[in-house]
């Protein structure tokens, strides 16, 4: 039994355990900021929910992440170290390889709107509705140069 | 068979929408058929946690990577841009950013003024009064006076110009460089039944709360009240013409000989069930992508190339912008995920002048901001933001500090860019996709380059401290045109000065599809005056219409 997420999601262990490697490698802990990682329990359920309608395309990511390890350090991704683990998701982020761009999205879908997330960018966590935002109007007499230069339209 | 109506209208987009208010008043049996449902705001990505993601998925521009049920496929990898749409009663207004430029006198008269493609059979003075009225019924803000423009009225004050638009307007003023605040179809009052905008940040995905001018929203409450039907989820597959095909002597009926006529369209209902109905007038507002592909696919003995195609235009001369995308990061922050995503525009560079080395020009549509994780993609996906260690560091560095623009390019029309039918491709219904054949004209390049060089100036100069540029958006096919052009010529248009087929007189065209030109601006103001116009020349030439 997979001892990280209890959900009916489709991903197999192994898929899991890639899967929870790959995200706390692109987007690791800070203690610096009081952050979590992707890796953190609650983000990484969200992404798991978040990938299951791509699971065919994620499943496939994975496998060519575990290969692509193979081949150039002979261990499995699970096994290197996080720097190694970061490196690989961004070379192969990079490389366009159909999959791993789509997982990056997710990872970041799910990061960046968690609540401790939100807040330690000094966002409410919150959506946008109803409640909006307040933006400055801003100053008008900006425009000042513009109107004396005059009208730049062409007469036809 | 249901029973027969007067005037049919195909697309409850921006243009169907306008033409269908506009003819409600003459208490003809007006009925729209749309393949999308109504939208229902207090669902959109806006209302939750999760309103950047839904922009990639059901919510997307693309309806390849959106597949809903009530889209249909488009093969457009023969194109560096790809097109983007929306289905739904208020189309693609439902996810447009409400940036709303009008165009220029000078978009008129292409030709005359620069000796490439074609003027049109009508011009600015033509349409005027008619987006002066669609400005009232979408409800326009914005500031009178822009020196860009011939006088102009708003109808309410403009967006806020807010952290970015403060920075980048400096940015032009120290160049000495045309700015002015953007006329938005976005309510800054309440206005018509919408409330006001609380700037959400999200127009792109939806505005739940109402004020960004969608169609649903806008004309199709007043069309629906004045009657007019809507029927969702119901599919058009082609548009028939009277009989088996045969040319119909029109002489029978009044003295028009060998009058070609569409007689109804065959559609699918909300069921499946495949219908036919019925009309005395159609009327085609399917964009300029969605139009050539319904024509092309309504063959019949007298239109084995599809109606409305003798002179072997429609689907041809498709025009896109090309869109250049030039992002400034900044030291200090700016608006970010707060407020509508326009505010200011530029079009220092959008007459002619050949020291630039192409002809036409552009408008910029300057970006307030962007969201958390449009910010972090964006970093992490230009080598800005690292993977892994540094990351956190990394991103605050450009979290509220990303402002730009886009240069949106006059595309000029050639004959061999091209909506045809896919031979493979098909809907959910088995009806033909429509395929994309584009390329990107050396005019168009070195427009983006200028576009690109002259945008890292003005970042520059308001402070930027870097760039990222992107030129052509590949994402970026928002605006769809010309592949059913209108003109005087029945060898050289598909439909005549007032939007009527030259070869099938009671079949009308309403779209983006009738743009003899492209412009350098958005096209939704121009293609909704268009329609208001169309209408109003049916109007006025109600007892002779078909002669």
């Amino acid at each position: 039994m997979p001892d990280t997420i209890a959900t009916d999601n489709p991903f197999s262990d192994d898929e899991r355990r890639t899967l929870l490697a790959l995200v706390g490698a692109v987007i690791p802990a800070s203690e610096g900021h009081a952050l979590p990682g992707a890796d953190d329990a609650d983000i990484a359920a969200d992404i798991f929910a978040t990938a299951r309608p791509f699971h065919a395309t994620v499943a496939n990511a994975l496998r060519h992440i575990e290969s692509v390890a193979t081949q150039r350090y002979d261990a499995a991704y699970t096994e290197l170290d996080i720097a190694t683990r970061a490196k690989l998701a961004s070379d192969l982020s990079s490389s366009r390889f159909a999959g791993v761009g789509t997982l990056v999205t997710i990872t970041v879908q799910c990061y960046y709107r968690d609540d401790r997330v939100m807040r330690s960018l000094g966002m409410e966590p919150r959506s946008p509705y109803p409640d909006g935002f307040e933006i400055p109007r801003g100053d008008w007499s900006l425009l000042e140069p513009v109107r004396q230069r005059g009208r730049i339209y062409k007469d036809v | 068979m249901t029973d027969p109506v007067d005037v049919l209208i195909v697309g409850a987009g921006a243009s169907g929408a306008a033409v269908a208010w506009s003819l409600a008043e003459t208490r003809m049996r007006i009925v729209c058929l749309e393949q999308g449902d109504w939208m229902n705001p207090a669902e959109y990505p806006s209302s939750g946690r999760d309103w950047e993601a839904r922009a990639f998925s059901d919510m997307s521009i693309s309806p390849n990577r959106r597949k809903r049920d009530t889209d249909y496929p488009v093969n457009d990898a023969n194109s560096p841009i790809s097109v983007a749409n929306f289905n739904a009663v208020g189309g693609s207004t439902i996810l447009y950013a409400g940036h709303f430029p009008r165009f220029h006198p000078s978009d008129f008269r292409v030709r005359t003024l620069d000796g490439v493609a074609d003027d049109w059979p009508i011009n600015y003075e033509t349409l005027e009064p008619f987006y002066a009225e669609n400005d009232r019924m979408m409800g326009v803000s914005g500031l009178a006076g822009d020196p860009a423009y011939p006088p102009k009225e708003s109808v309410m004050p403009p967006v806020p110009l807010g952290r970015a638009g403060t920075a980048i307007a400096k940015g032009f003023n120290k160049l000495g460089w045309h700015w002015w605040p953007s006329d938005t179809a976005i309510a800054t009052e309440t206005y018509d039944g919408r409330d006001r905008c609380i700037n959400l940040g999200a127009c792109s995905s939806g505005c739940a709360q109402g004020a960004k001018a969608s169609t649903d929203i806008t004309y199709w409450p007043h069309a629906v009240r004045a009657g007019v039907e809507v029927r969702t989820r119901c599919r058009v597959r082609e548009i028939t013409v009277n009989g088996d095909g045969r040319a119909f002597s029109g002489g029978a009926r009044g003295g028009t000989p060998r009058m070609n006529r569409a007689s109804g369209v065959v559609y699918y209902d909300q069921d499946g069930v495949e219908r036919f109905q019925p009309a005395e007038v159609v009327i085609v507002a399917c964009n300029g992508v969605g139009t050539p592909r319904l024509l092309l696919n309504s063959t019949s003995g007298r239109f084995p190339n599809g109606i409305a195609n003798s002179s072997g235009l429609v689907g041809k001369n498709l025009m896109f912008h090309p869109y250049a995308s030039i992002q400034g990061i900044f030291d200090e922050p700016l608006d970010g995920y707060r407020g509508p995503g326009v505010c200011i525009w530029s079009q220092e560079f959008y007459e002619t002048d050949p020291s630039r080395g192409f002809v036409r020009g552009y408008t910029y549509e300057i970006n307030r901001g962007r969201g958390p994780v449009a910010t972090a993609l964006t970093g992490m996906f230009s080598g800005r933001t690292p993977f892994g260690e540094g990351h956190h560091e990394a991103y605050r560095q450009l979290f509220s500090r990303i402002a730009g623009m886009v240069g949106i390019c006059e595309d000029l029309p050639e004959e061999h860019n091209t909506v045809t039918l896919d031979p493979e491709l098909t809907d959910g219904h088995g009806i033909p996709a429509p395929k994309i054949d584009y390329t990107l004209s050396e005019n168009s390049r070195r427009m983006l380059d200028h576009a690109v060089a002259r945008a890292t100036e003005v970042l520059t100069a308001a402070g930027a401290k870097d760039v990222i540029t992107e030129a052509p958006i590949g994402v970026g096919g928002w605006h769809l045109m010309g592949t059913a052009r209108m003109g005087t010529n029945p060898e050289r248009s598909v439909v005549n000065e007032w939007g009527r087929s030259h070869d099938v007189k009671n079949l009308f065209i309403v779209d983006g599809s009738i743009f003899v030109t492209s412009a350098g601006v958005n096209p939704t103001r121009t293609i909704q005056a268009l329609a208001l116009y169309i209408a109003d020349s049916m109007k006025t030439r109600l007892a002779n219409l078909f002669d």
